[in-house]
């Protein structure tokens, strides 16, 4: 009766000789007489989950994901697919690395906190600001911790938050969420061919105005041209100023810190995740003089006990497992592993990596457009501005009928307005773009 | 029967450290022929640039200064630092689970299919009628669930203004509770680690939106007045919130929607599968009560042709819908999809008697190991996780010392009933010889006196970390280590 738990987990390492003995030290006869739960609550049903070998569940998985059509997707939005190196799978899914937590004790976690480190100084050296913590969820929950802090440093009283009209309503309808508790309102400014209205923003703000938010590229794939100006007026105000973006747009727009930006929040999984239905990395930079109403983790530099450099987690009373309800946010588990793959990408791709991503992604936009611009009953790009990554076409026929015949052709991209169509082309689609552009001639006429 | 053990330390002669990457070599890249006017772009980029066998190597020795639970005993209460089965990271790594969020979702049918499973494997294990899988966190559940009873309350025009909270719960649930708006009503705990009925009677009142529980509790302890509970929180119109940190003490022997429990948060990371990767991703499902369904986060996964037997499943078609009174999106996106396979995958593979096994081998494990240390251990019996005492010594210095034996140490000072606590969680991961090796550590370490103990580790990457220099003097970057020398 040596066998390893046979009818049981099969992670569970003991066997029923070990298992009796250890019932026997700890006095009881049996493992349920450990539980010290009333009959009344008892659960002495079934789920109906029945166990599943791990071949057999490995092919079950494979037919289940084989639902989703194979696509090639055109598709952006706030979610890239950018090309992550073998490198990146290979070092990060070292288990040392996957298989820890939350870095309690740095003296044993040297090699993530040092990783994690080098995450907050590439995202210093990509917004221009000072500090970067070492990640929060995605960009939608970095977007409403940047408003909380706006609301914590801001010294006069206020309680608006003023976002552009063309952004995710969902990244919108997450900021509400955020700020509903904190006695903040979300208000809307409106744009001037998909970049904010200057004009209309300085009606707007106000000195109940907490903090203006922009994004470049903006969810149309333009480049916002105006960002000093809104800094100027948010900071005329006393307001902050937030700008969402990317580390691979970051890497050749002008340093957000350089023209104004009080934060920079966005999604940093543009590199190290690829196509992963939406799961992100939050990006969170701010200036220095913010450091102790910043959420999440901050890694720092200090000494051990021979005085050599160390990594350890600092300025940790900002946190909620010793603040509690007076901490600056909520966030525990956070997306460390997914910054550490960030990281590793960025890292293998080296500075001029990232200049030729990036040129692509200004490159690449632009071709396509010009190349749909000339099918019939299709303009593009409907913004006169520069674009990144993706843009949007005016299309004749309904969009939604376009967005299908595409889908046909095995091409996917967004419909957003009833003759608008977003295209987003990258270096993981642009070899289909030809298909696209002849798919494109159909489903347009 | 201690572990020998040494952990590695790669460093230079001259710096005595891992130098940085920029410290290995550092490029400024210009960006003259980027085809943007010159306002809009930056004048250079200055990173790293080493190349792939220099990277490797680099990465590869910062994973040997770091200790996971492949490394050895991880026993950080509340943190359920379990193994995680390999096949699972394989079956997330599948090409066509790397889909767009935007899909339309008729061609994501298979990737719409493994949520609505694993909804329906969450919500028997929960006892729940709904659940949601949006929340890409545990903190981030709990104030889902805050949300939830926020709009629930607005729903039926009352509006209440106060959370209560036991004082032994975990820090998030205040923190969550203090984002959504409330005020924190804390519960002091009674003389036998419990919640203390005439002390829940005092907190209660017409105000009360919700009370916020762990069961068992972060002393390891089942609240056994559980129903009286629920019954008194229902009483005066508020709901009972399940955190869902110690779920793995009780899959199989009690469901919280069986112990009057409204609304719920999973730690899939804790209780099924996800590696915790330093810190994260996790993901924190919700699961509510038929009642509270139609408030949950949007967009929520449904059969489009409904009813339809499971035997025909193949068949069945999903839809995406925004439930009738949503409290709208908690996440840019559905969450944290790739931590949801894993989920998936791994209650597959236990099924009932696996996940039922697993629960019962964490209780056997922290009670062996509760009743094999030295160190005092108050309270009891326990479930999956104890809390020794360190009596005189130091917590944080017992901590310390313990990595010097290989293991990693227990959550220390906390909850604070306990004077030094060690707040100590084996899982089921660990057999007798290595819950033998585990005792042999705190033992070693409650023998030893107070020099030995606070000069330590001395066999870790790095020694005795100064702690207040980090926070007094801060560099949280290279750039500001430069500025430093």
């Amino acid at each position: 009766m040596t066998a390893r738990n046979s009818r049981g987990s099969p992670f569970a390492p003991h066997t029923d000789e070990e298992t009796a003995a250890m019932l026997e030290a700890v006095g009881v006869e049996s493992v349920e007489d450990l539980f010290d739960i009333p009959e009344s609550v008892r659960f002495d049903g079934e789920f109906g989950i029945d166990p599943t070998g791990e071949r057999e569940l490995r092919a079950e998985m494979r037919t289940l994901l084989g639902r989703n059509d194979d696509l090639t997707e055109f598709l952006g939005r706030g979610h890239y697919d950018h090309y992550v190196p073998s490198l990146v799978d290979h070092l990060a899914d070292r288990s040392e690395f996957l298989t820890s937590y939350t870095q309690y004790q740095p003296e044993i976690t040297q090699g993530f906190l040092q990783a994690l480190f080098e995450y907050q100084s590439m995202l210093v050296e990509l917004t221009g600001l000072e500090i970067a913590n070492c990640s929060m969820y995605d960009a939608a929950t970095a977007l409403g911790e940047a408003a909380t802090l706006a609301d914590r440093v801001r010294e006069t009283s206020g309680s608006r938050i003023l976002v552009p009209d063309l952004m995710r309503e969902e990244r919108r309808s997450v900021l509400e969420n955020y700020t509903e508790g904190a006695g903040l309102a979300v208000e809307i400014y409106p744009h001037d061919d998909a970049n904010a209205d200057l004009e209309a923003l300085s009606d707007l703000v106000s000195e109940e105005t907490v903090m203006v938010y922009a994004e470049s590229p903006t969810v149309r794939g333009t480049i916002e041209e105006g960002l000093e100006e809104v800094a100027a007026l948010a900071h005329a105000n006393d307001a902050l100023f937030a700008l969402g973006s990317d580390p691979v747009a970051l890497s050749v727009l002008e340093k957000p810190g350089k023209i104004g930006a009080d934060v920079v929040i966005g999604d940093a999984a543009t590199l190290g995740l690829g196509a992963s239905y939406g799961m992100g990395l939050g990006l969170f930079a701010t200036r220095e003089g913010f450091v102790r109403q910043v959420p999440g983790r901050l890694v720092g530099a200090s000494t051990d006990a021979a005085g050599e450099r160390t990594y350890t987690l600092t300025l940790q009373t900002r946190e909620q497992h010793i603040r509690r309800e007076r901490a600056t946010s909520n966030i525990c588990t956070n997306q460390a592993w997914v910054a550490l793959r960030t990281a590793i990408h960025a890292a293998s791709l080296g500075p001029s990596g990232l200049v030729d991503l990036a040129r692509e992604c200004l490159e690449a936009p632009a071709d396509l457009a010009e190349r749909l611009n000339s099918i019939a009953g299709v303009r593009a790009p409907v913004h006169d501005r520069h674009h990144f990554r993706e843009f949007v076409a005016r299309t004749d026929q309904p969009a939604q009928a376009v967005r299908e015949t595409l889908e046909e052709y095995g091409f996917a991209v967004h419909a957003i307005d009833d003759h608008l169509v977003q295209v987003c082309v990258t270096e993981t689609n642009s070899g289909k773009a030809d298909a696209l552009v002849t798919a494109f001639r159909e489903a347009a006429r | 029967m201690t572990l020998e053990y040494t952990q590695a330390r790669w460093n230079t002669e001259d710096e005595g450290y891992e130098p940085l990457l920029s410290e290995k070599n550092e490029t400024s890249v210009d960006t003259d022929d980027v085809p943007l006017p010159d306002g809009l772009k930056r004048d250079e980029l200055t990173l790293p640039d080493l190349s792939e066998p220099e990277l490797a190597r680099h990465y590869t020795r910062l994973s040997q200064m770091n200790y996971g639970v492949e490394s050895g005993p991880y026993p950080l209460g509340s943190c359920t630092m379990k193994y995680n089965p390999k096949f699972t990271e394989d079956v997330a790594a599948h090409p066509a689970a790397g889909v767009h969020p935007d899909r339309s979702p008729e061609s994501v049918q298979g990737t719409l299919e493994l949520l609505a499973r694993l909804e329906d494997q969450l919500a028997r294990i929960g006892g729940m009628d709904a659940v949601t899988l949006q929340p890409p966190a545990g903190a981030a559940g709990e104030f889902v669930g805050i949300l939830i009873a926020k709009a629930y309350h607005e729903s039926r025009d009352d509006e209440r203004t106060e959370v209560v909270i036991p004082d032994a719960a975990h820090g998030t649930n205040f923190a969550s509770a203090a984002m959504g708006g409330y005020d924190v009503v804390e519960l002091p705990s009674g003389d036998d680690g419990r919640v203390d009925l005439d002390a829940l009677e005092a907190a209660l009142s017409e105000e009360t939106a919700a009370l916020m529980l762990t069961n068992p509790n972060t002393l390891g302890l089942f609240e056994r007045d559980i129903e009286e509970i629920a019954g008194m929180v229902h009483e005066v119109g508020g709901l009972l919130y399940y955190d869902g940190a110690n779920l793995n003490a009780l899959l199989g022997r009690a469901r919280p929607g069986d112990m009057g429990f409204d609304v719920m948060h999973y730690n899939v990371h804790k209780t099924f599968a996800t590696p915790h990767g330093g810190g994260g991703p996790g993901a924190g499902p919700v699961g509510v009560v038929e009642e509270l369904a139609e408030f949950l986060p949007s967009p929520h996964v449904r059969e489009s042709n409904g009813g339809s037997s499971r035997a025909e499943r193949s068949d069945v078609r999903y839809e995406l819908f925004e439930p009738e009174n949503s409290i709208g999106k908690v996440h840019g996106f559905m969450g944290n999809w790739l931590v949801l396979i894993k989920a998936y995958a791994y209650i597959a593979r236990l099924g009932d008697p696996g996940l039922s096994d697993a629960s019962a081998k964490a209780v056997l494990n922290a009670n062996y190991l509760a009743e094999q240390v030295e160190y005092e251990v108050p309270y009891g019996p326990f479930h999956h996780e104890f809390v020794a005492s360190a009596g005189e010594q130091d917590a944080a210095d017992v901590a310390k010392r313990m990595l010097d034996y290989g293991v990693h140490p227990p959550t220390t000072k906390w909850p604070e009933l306990v004077s030094e606590a060690l707040m100590t969680e084996p899982t089921e991961i660990e057999n007798r010889r290595s819950l033998d090796q585990l005792a042999a550590a705190f033992d070693a370490v409650a023998g030893e006196d107070r020099g030995t103990i606070e000069a330590a580790p001395e066999r870790t990457t790095a020694g005795r970390i100064d702690q207040t220099e980090a926070a007094r003097n801060l560099r949280l970057s290279w750039q500001a280590l430069d500025d430093d020398s």
